[in-house]
């Protein structure tokens, strides 16, 4: 079975769902602590939402810095998939894996709603199983999710095709270019910060759409 | 501080505070960071710097200046 580890840091929440989303995509989620730097033999990793370090000094800041992320960045600049959601995004950005930087939303206001995301590229590991311009729906809820990146570097994004998810029905925090999600040059590492993990069931989130991420890597990685 | 090109949307509400309080003559708000660091001589600054420039700041949305007081 494939393993997909997902990181825990003192204060992440999302880790339990994120693991729910592995297995019930069919995958083998493995626990990874973020004071260790041995990432035990997995073939991808999820960056989970929360307030890790409390959000203290930036949102990801310290965290970027914990010992299990320099593994991350090792394995991702030699091609692991990874993905960040929410604070992992924040996290992703903070660590140079992606572009931009997250900001506090528009209206000031912690944003907690069913959102409606429109895939934009299938050329990564975590949307292969989508087609360019689906809709899903999935929850997004923070406070620091306005995606900023200086005017060169959103002209090149758009250029190279890497914004993955686009906000859909409305944009929820003033991202630049609705932006919800981006990737890295090579597509394999994405961030995004509505919560796929939290949309696998329809007895605890909007729709199962977001089953769809987990189940494209585990697809990649079988016929790799 | 956040660069000039970043809307700075958490001045604005300061801002929009003053107008309510009825203090005139105050065009803009900008919200920035200020860390007070006690070092000992062998702290160059060339490591400050560093320290402002990866950890403290960052410049993807930040601008920074060192201070010795």
């Amino acid at each position: 079975m494939t393993r997909v580890g997902v990181i825990t840091f003192p204060g992440t929440l999302d880790d339990g769902d994120a693991a729910r989303a592995v297995r019930r995509a069919g995958g083998e989620p493995v626990a990874l602590w973020h004071a260790d730097s041995d990432l035990q033999g997995v073939a991808a990793v999820i960056v989970p939402g929360g307030f890790s370090y409390g959000d203290y000094l930036r949102a990801g800041a310290i965290a970027s810095m914990a010992p299990i992320m320099q593994s991350v960045i090792d394995a991702a600049r030699v091609g692991m998939p990874v993905l960040g959601i929410c604070n992992g995004f924040q996290i992703l950005c903070e660590a140079g894996l992606l572009p931009g930087a997250l900001l506090r939303n528009a209206g000031l206001h912690f944003v907690c709603r069913d959102q409606r995301l429109r895939i934009e590229t299938t050329a990564t590991p975590w949307t292969r199983d989508f087609s360019v311009g689906d809709e899903i729906v999935v929850p997004v809820k923070n406070i620091d999710g306005r995606y900023h990146a200086d005017a060169a570097t959103l002209q090149r994004l758009e250029a190279e095709n890497r914004v993955v998810f686009r906000y859909a029905g409305g944009n929820p925090n003033g991202s630049l270019n609705d932006i919800a999600g981006v990737c890295s040059e090579d597509g394999r590492v994405v961030g995004l910060m509505p919560h796929p993990e939290h949309a696998i069931d329809e007895l605890t989130g909007p729709s199962t759409d977001g089953l769809g991420l987990f189940r494209s890597l585990l697809g990649v990685l079988a016929a790799a | 501080m956040p660069k000039p090109e970043i809307l700075d949307v958490q001045g604005q509400a300061v801002h929009r505070a003053l107008v309510r309080l009825g203090i005139s003559g105050i065009s803009d708000v900008r919200q920035g960071k200020h860390f007070e660091l006690e070092v000992d001589d062998t702290v160059d600054d060339e490591t400050l710097h560093k320290v402002a420039g990866e950890l403290l700041a960052n410049p993807v949305i930040e601008d920074w200046v060192v201070t010795r007081v």
